[in-house]
């Protein structure tokens, strides 16, 4: 279903789209089921002239049967469906793969700042480069993600990664993400945080290893990039202080 | 002129007392979430414990002594009432709200100093739970003796005696509730 | 009145006395009659207009920004322009508004008022005072959260879960005293509802006419005394969120603050331990009154009754234990989250079970579809795919790319709608012809009922396409966002908009019905719907003290319809053996 609207451009997208279709499958046939039986007893017991609706208590057991039988049915589905959601769960928020590279992840009323490894491939080192609005990958790598905010609650939201995280202020929350797909996305504010919530779009770029690694050159030491927002975004509302370093 | 309802009892318990119980049960819950918040916070944050160190003990223990002394008069006042004397239970409710007094006195002293020292409600969180527990504790205290005003004025006319019980009740409840603020604002150092 | 016949034990013997002043009643002035009255048929009365009111603001919030929404930027007729901070402020209120002030009211304390006592078979609440308390400051609440809309700085824009630091900090929300008011609002509505829910409960338990035993109540008492119960449980803690939210605002505390040791995600463990029993609060009593009317028109026993009061009762208990399924992403220790997905996942359980036992009840059934009926069937029928499409969610897996996307928004309002709107004309059409002695229009009822059950569909559905698309919530304008502004989603958010007009527009059908019928409807008898319980023994209206003479006892259960013992399909629940 959500791949009918949006490419899965992480490693565990595909994985979050098949426990959706999980969930379906195993929830929508009840639905129609119950709804079927409904709707067959509101024409087969519709008011007849002269004839008295039955007396049924339903407290004889074989009666309740008719209640106890499903009730089992549903509790069987619900483990397959918890057993799906966990493996899933654990697979995308608690397990933490090696990562090749580490990304910091700046939210605050109203813009995004993205810390990318310079040359070195380290964080917080001299080369890192900072952008707004726009976060740099290579495809292929695993990217461990380290999100912080400077003032109220945010949630970054990659809807192609099918990823997304709250930032809390005050902490800083690791997670992981592996591109999958070269490609232009969007990244979204998903948790209400004032005025400027709906104006807090950021791109993520996806890169080849050559064509990213060329950027970097671009960008490297002493060169800010924090002035080149993505073409298709609009700036942000306010302008955040990148630390140049 | 009370309706037919308020007059019976299903379950066996006095219409009166249920719902305190229940008004207690959900002043359980309300305090039950602050001090959890509290908990939760002193076991994250060592340092509580220095804070904690600047309050008055003495003050406390004595309004310990204070609240649990006005509870027993509180009981001869339900006492008093059962045995339909009125006057008596007009007497013991106002000896509990006599402690209900010298509780709020010695807070205020209390509080006065430890304000004048700096210690205010903004200084920190651990002050911050303090006034905010032992606040909201000590407008119950002062809800309780101005509900026991109004009772104990009934009971010496002889009328609602069985609410003397129930005040009662509740101030078991408020005398309760300082029990676990003491020890966990004061004693845990 | 004569002092009713109580076999039970009467342990405020002082009191007997003073138990005859229900026929010595002057004239009553208006105000007196209709203001400061403590007869609980009034009060229920008052719950029910002011949550009226309520809902056309509530409606009207959703008809301004869902307009900006369909047509970004157009001056919405009757209101303006949306800027963003308004449209937060919308969204918000409208939230707040439906839940706390128009569910609430109508479901738990309009229908408790007004059917605990005549169910029961007592003349009024046990604590008559107590009970107008509670809708004065219910009442007081309302209007000072209508009064923060116009505050300078506008009103709350936090949304209705008003996390911290944003609802704390005048800095972060640009709303120094919206956010102020809003959560003053909120916490007076919880203490007039901690005043009504004792109230429920106490009579509930002690009150019952004589010879009726706790499991010869009608459901719908027992689910409004569970709702009650569990509101009472649940909304402490965040009462003293609240004090301490109040403090972090105005007094400079710092209890929700990271920047000086406080901990935004206190806040959202209070506000969910509440907030999600709280979804049960208002669903139970809409549940209590779809069992009532089904069995009603179905001339049906309520198959397995005291399984309906266990699910319930099974639902309220679980509903403690799975309030971080609202916080899977928000940083609380992922392991965590396992735990809650279970926990959440079995909630499906007992309240699937629920609906097997509403959908065996029709079986055997002679089933007519009168306007209550057709209400109390949308019920079951929809809030069956708020419930299957809640597992979605519940998946934590899967919640990962749905939380805070319109398939969440969809998701609760499937289960909300059905509740509040679905619910609540399912019981005011039933119960109308007792509270006004005049029965409704049906052809309008269902002129009605169909204006309003397709549009709702056709609001939602394209909404739970748009939050598979990706479209988060609570944003003015996706303008923004190339991905989400295309036209292929512009038209769903079109359609969306559109069907909530037509929506919007049959409500005034259902107004022009309801005022027109009680005044020029046709008179009511005293039972219209051949029914068991017993407030359709009370004259239609019911008078003050609701059972003049003598009060009813009691000598079976609530459902003994097409008793194969008896000539008539129905055996009120007073009538001698």
């Amino acid at each position: 279903m959500v791949e009918h609207y949006l490419t899965a451009a992480s490693s565990y997208a595909t994985d979050i789209d098949n426990l959706i279709w999980l969930v379906t499958i195993i929830v929508m046939p009840w639905f129609f089921l119950v709804q079927g039986i409904l709707f067959y007893f509101l024409f087969k017991f519709k008011k007849k002239d002269g004839q008295k609706a039955q007396y049924i208590t339903g407290e004889e057991a074989h009666q309740m049967r008719w209640v106890s039988v499903p009730h089992i049915l549903v509790l069987l589905c619900d483990i397959v469906l918890i057993f799906g959601a966990i493996r899933v769960w654990v697979d995308i928020k608690q397990d933490m793969p090696t990562p090749d590279a580490t990304v910091r992840i700046i939210a605050q009323q109203w813009a995004w700042t993205f810390v990318h490894p310079g040359p070195d491939n380290k964080i917080d080192t001299d080369d890192d480069i900072w952008t707004v609005d726009e976060l740099h990958l290579e495809n292929g790598q695993t990217y461990q993600y380290k999100l912080e905010s400077r003032d109220v609650m945010h949630s970054f939201s990659v809807p192609v990664f099918r990823l997304k995280q709250d930032a809390l202020p005050g902490r800083v929350i690791s997670g992981w993400f592996k591109p999958i797909k070269e490609g232009n996305w969007s990244i979204q504010c998903a948790e209400m945080c004032g005025i400027g919530h709906g104006l807090m779009p950021a791109r993520v770029i996806i890169e080849s290893a050559a064509a990213h690694a060329a950027w970097i050159s671009a960008h490297g030491p002493g060169k800010l990039a924090a002035a080149t927002p993505a073409a298709s975004a609009p700036a942000p509302q306010t302008a955040p202080a990148p630390q140049a370093p | 002129m009370k309706p037919i309802a308020t007059t019976r009892s299903a379950t066996g318990i006095p219409t009166g007392k249920l719902a305190v119980w229940w008004l207690i049960a959900s002043e359980i819950v309300i305090f039950g979430g602050l001090l959890g918040s509290y908990i939760m916070h002193r076991l994250g944050h060592p340092e509580f414990g220095g804070y904690a160190s600047h309050t008055n003990t003495v003050a406390g223990a004595i309004n310990t002594f204070v609240l649990l002394t006005s509870s027993l008069t509180a009981v001869l006042a339900h006492h008093a009432a059962e045995q339909k004397d009125g006057e008596k239970a007009f007497k013991y409710l106002w000896f509990t709200i006599a402690g209900a007094a010298t509780f709020v006195i010695v807070k205020s002293f209390e509080w006065h100093h430890e304000i004048e020292q700096g210690y205010t409600v903004t200084a920190n969180m651990f002050w911050s739970f303090y006034y905010c527990a032992a606040g909201l504790h000590g407008l119950h205290v002062i809800a309780g003796a101005i509900m026991m005003a109004i009772v104990s004025f009934r009971a010496r006319a002889g009328k609602e005696l069985q609410q003397v019980e129930l005040v009662g009740l509740y101030w078991h409840f408020v005398d309760l509730v300082w029990i676990f603020l003491f020890p966990l604002l004061y004693i845990a150092k | 009145m004569a002092q009713p016949e109580t076999p039970e034990t009467e342990p405020h013997s002082e009191h007997t006395g003073d138990d005859h002043g229900h026929d010595d009643h002057h004239e009553q002035s208006f105000v007196s009659k209709y203001i400061l009255s403590t007869d609980h048929k009034m009060i229920a009365m008052q719950y029910m207009f002011t949550g009226m009111i309520m809902a056309l603001i509530g409606g009207f919030m959703v008809y301004a920004f869902r307009t900006q929404l369909a047509y970004p930027g157009i001056s919405v007729p009757g209101y303006g322009t949306v800027s963003a901070g308004e449209y937060n402020a919308l969204v918000t209120n409208h939230g707040t508004i439906m839940i706390f002030w128009v569910a609430m009211p109508v479901l738990i304390a309009a229908f408790g008022n007004y059917l605990i006592p005549l169910m029961l078979g007592c003349d009024d609440m046990v604590f008559p005072r107590l009970n107008r308390l509670s809708y004065q400051i219910f009442l007081l609440s309302a209007i000072v959260l209508v009064v923060s809309f116009f505050v300078p700085g506008g009103g709350f824009g936090g949304a209705w879960t008003a996390y911290p630091p944003l609802s704390a900090k005048a800095e972060y929300s640009l709303t120094p005293l919206g956010s102020t008011l809003w959560l003053v609002a909120v916490a007076l509505e919880f203490v007039a509802f901690l005043i009504g829910g004792i109230n429920f409960v106490t009579t509930a338990m002690n009150s019952r006419a004589p010879g009726m035993k706790m499991f010869d109540m009608p459901i719908v008492i027992w689910m409004i005394v569970i709702a009650s119960i569990l509101f009472m449980a649940s909304v402490g803690p965040l009462i003293a969120g609240a004090v301490m939210l109040f403090f972090d605002q105005n007094v400079g505390t710092a209890f929700f603050d990271p920047d000086r040791g406080g901990d935004p995600m206190l806040w959202q463990h209070l506000f969910w331990f509440f907030g999600h029993p709280e979804v049960y609060v208002v669903l139970l009593p809409a549940c209590g009154i779809t069992a009532e009317i089904l069995t009603v028109f179905s001339r049906k026993k309520m198959f397995a009754y005291k399984t309906v009061i266990n699910t319930a009762l099974g639902t309220g208990i679980l509903s403690f234990f799975v309030w971080a399924h609202h916080q899977f992403i928000s940083g609380i220790d992922p392991r965590m989250a396992n735990v809650f997905t279970i926990t959440t996942v079995i909630i499906s359980i007992p309240i699937a079970e629920m609906m097997f036992v509403y959908v065996a009840t029709l079986y055997g059934g002679s089933i007519t579809f009168s306007t209550p009926m057709l209400w109390a069937l949308s019920f079951v029928v929809e809030f069956l795919l708020g419930g299957v499409t809640g597992l979605f969610l519940g998946a934590s897996g899967a919640d990962i790319y749905f939380h805070d996307t319109y398939f969440v928004l969809a998701h609760f309002h499937y289960t909300f709608v059905p509740i509040a709107i679905l619910g609540t004309f399912a019981g005011i059409t039933f119960w109308f012809p007792k509270m006004f002695g005049r029965m409704m229009s049906d052809k309008w009822g269902k002129i009605h009922f169909w204006g309003t059950v397709i549009p709702f569909n056709l609001i939602f559905i394209p909404l739970f396409m748009l939050g598979a698309a990706g479209q988060h919530r609570r944003i003015y304008s996706y303008e923004n966002f190339p991905e989400l502004a295309v036209p292929a989603l512009q038209d769903l958010r079109i359609l969306a908009t559109n069907s909530l007009y037509v929506m919007l527009a049959f409500q005034v059908i259902f107004l022009i019905n309801f005022f027109y019928s009680a005044f020029k409807g046709k008179k009511a008898s005293k039972n219209p719907w051949d029914s068991n319980t017993l407030e359709w023994t009370a004259a239609s209206p019911p008078p003050h003290g609701n059972f003049p003479g003598a009060m009813p006892n009691v000598y079976r259960g609530p459902y003994e319809y097409s008793h194969p013992d008896r000539e008539d399909d129905f055996w009120p629940q007073d009538e001698p053996a």
